[in-house]
């Protein structure tokens, strides 16, 4: 597909939400790492899902029902070769990221025996942490960390020492959603791959902010949401090796994912059907396919470029307030800055940014965790996506340099 | 004064003020006059779990009316407090168990009300009714 010389000022108006007004302030949006704002092009392919093509999928004759069908195996396709999997079988379509590791913890976890060890990091978000101690309180697993530096940089010398012939799985994300840190993800994968171990990566920060190739990585699982990456909410993707699919129980029963019932015995259906239980959210995974579109539109070298542009712009001017304090400061970072400014409380700070129509988002961002390691009670999230911009970064400046005087007198 | 008489006294106030950064700055000064509870009663038990920011409460039954004293570690926060103790300080426990507290919609603070702010307001409230409840039975 051609891809168009990326600039900001077009692709901002492929996004209706910039005329968006909040509090009589033109909105800014710097809370993409929560969700992104969506295309119209996405916005439409949803409304014309509903309006022309709905239908219920893999059972009809009819051919509303073969439309809906191709529509949501195409978009299982673009999917499948965006991220450079093998087989479009290996895309199972999730609710978002959370589903996608809770899957294979229930499932591939349940290869798992006492003693064996699942290994994450120090920086994951609470959906990367609680079903491995779930799985490791079901199985009598242990579960280890990957520490970090003040940096926020993950220590993979420590990292070394924790594998094991122990060692069944590592769960690690990909970028901090908290810190902004991109993990040498390459490097983690290897290793663990040297003890036998298999390697989930927490995407869901990454693929809207650069190219990922599951194939190259060499991963084995690949969890990550539509909703990040332009798409809708409620779909999500779980990519993972044909061979360790195939070997893994069904997560959930239902219709869909069987070949055939009877009172006596059920046979399953093959992938990606057999963890795709009931109806699933077909306008969603739709969509999503039609948010692959968009991303595969744009040169995503460029997008990266842009958004390091924004980065460095916004931590340049940041750094000039007095008594800022940023959290997360690695060498190979993207897109996220996090900090706290002396004497101001980040609860009050956003209060007054969003009276300012400026979206940032305050607290622990669901890495309690690492708000723990820096013994702080959460920070200030200002977390960039392609269609920002440095005149944006410009207000949230002023706005700043408004506020903090009137929170700490 | 009744509670509305209070509550009423302030939305007069706050009629004053049209720009939302002049009564954000009149929230913060009235965090500052906050009766300010003692350090030795931050306690885990006074402490109401708000997602972002940290609210203590402590309530006291003096002749038969509410004392209250509280602190927080964000300042509009605190100033949101000071509003609530002015209206339901010195009243009877039951008057506080069936106040309305109106004025917080009427003053355009009912954005800290809403559920996804999660600062721990509307749990303040709460406890402010449950611990003058408790003082009754």
């Amino acid at each position: 597909m051609e891809k168009v010389a990326f600039n900001v000022q077009e692709i901002r108006k492929e996004f209706p939400f910039i005329n968006r007004k909040v509090n009589g302030k033109k909105l800014i949006y710097f809370d993409n790492g929560a969700t992104s704002q969506k295309p119209q092009s996405v916005i439409n392919r949803l409304t014309n899902f509903y309006t022309n093509e709905n239908a219920n999928i893999h059972r009809g004759v009819h051919t509303l029902s073969q439309e809906a069908t191709s529509a949501y195996e195409e978009s299982r396709i673009n999917i499948q070769q965006y991220i450079g999997a093998k087989h479009s079988h290996e895309i199972i379509f999730t609710k978002g990221t959370t589903d996608s590791i809770n899957i294979v913890a229930f499932s591939f976890g349940e290869h798992l025996k006492e003693g064996d060890e699942v290994i994450i990091s120090a920086m994951e978000h609470h959906s990367n942490i609680v079903p491995w101690q779930m799985l490791c309180e079901r199985k009598g697993c242990r579960l280890r960390v990957i520490p970090m530096n003040q940096a926020g940089e993950l220590l993979l010398d420590e990292y070394s020492n924790l594998l094991s012939s122990k060692t069944k799985l590592v769960a690690v994300t990909h970028i901090s959603n908290a810190l902004g840190t991109i993990n040498d993800v390459k490097t983690i994968i290897e290793k663990a791959h040297q003890v036998g171990a298999k390697v989930l990566i927490d995407g869901a920060q990454s693929i809207q902010h650069t190219k990922v190739d599951v194939e190259a990585l060499d991963c084995d699982f690949y969890a990550f949401s539509g909703h990040k990456l332009f798409g809708p909410t409620g779909v999500g993707v779980l990519y993972g090796k044909e061979e360790l699919l195939n070997d893994m129980p069904p997560y959930q029963g239902g219709g869909d994912m069987i070949s055939e019932v009877s009172f006596e015995r059920t046979t399953y259906n093959t992938l990606p059907h057999k963890f795709e239980a009931g109806t699933p959210h077909i306008a969603g995974g739709i969509g999503l396919g039609e948010a692959f579109h968009f991303l595969n539109s744009l040169d995503i070298d460029q997008v990266e470029a842009h958004e390091k542009e924004l980065l460095d712009y916004a931590t340049m001017r940041l750094k000039k307030i007095e008594g800022i304090k940023f959290y997360g400061e690695a060498k190979n970072k993207t897109s996220v800055i996090s900090f706290l400014v002396e004497g101001t409380h980040p609860y009050d700070v956003g209060t007054l940014l969003d009276k300012m129509g400026i979206a940032v988002r305050t607290g622990h961002h669901c890495t309690q965790p690492i708000m723990n390691f820096y013994n702080i009670p959460g920070t200030i999230r200002v977390s960039f996506a392609l269609y920002n911009t440095k005149e944006e970064i410009d207000l949230l400046i002023t706005a700043l340099d408004r506020i903090i005087p009137m929170l700490k007198n | 004064m009744t509670i509305q008489e209070k509550e009423q006294d302030i939305i007069d106030e706050f009629s004053i003020y049209d720009d939302w950064m002049d009564k954000y700055e009149y929230i913060i000064e009235l965090g500052k006059e906050l009766p300010i509870i003692a350090e030795e009663l931050k306690t885990d038990n006074r402490l109401i779990k708000g997602c972002q920011s940290r609210v203590w409460l402590h309530a006291d039954l003096e002749d038969g009316k509410m004392v209250f004293s509280a602190d927080s570690d964000a300042i509009i926060t605190k100033g949101i407090i000071a509003l609530l103790i002015r209206v339901l300080n010195n009243e009877k426990p039951e008057d506080i168990a069936k106040s309305d507290l109106k004025f917080i919609k009427e003053i355009g603070l009912q954005e800290h009300l809403s559920p996804t702010r999660s600062n721990g307001l509307v749990s303040m409230v709460k406890k402010m009714k449950m611990e003058s409840l408790k003082k009754l039975s």
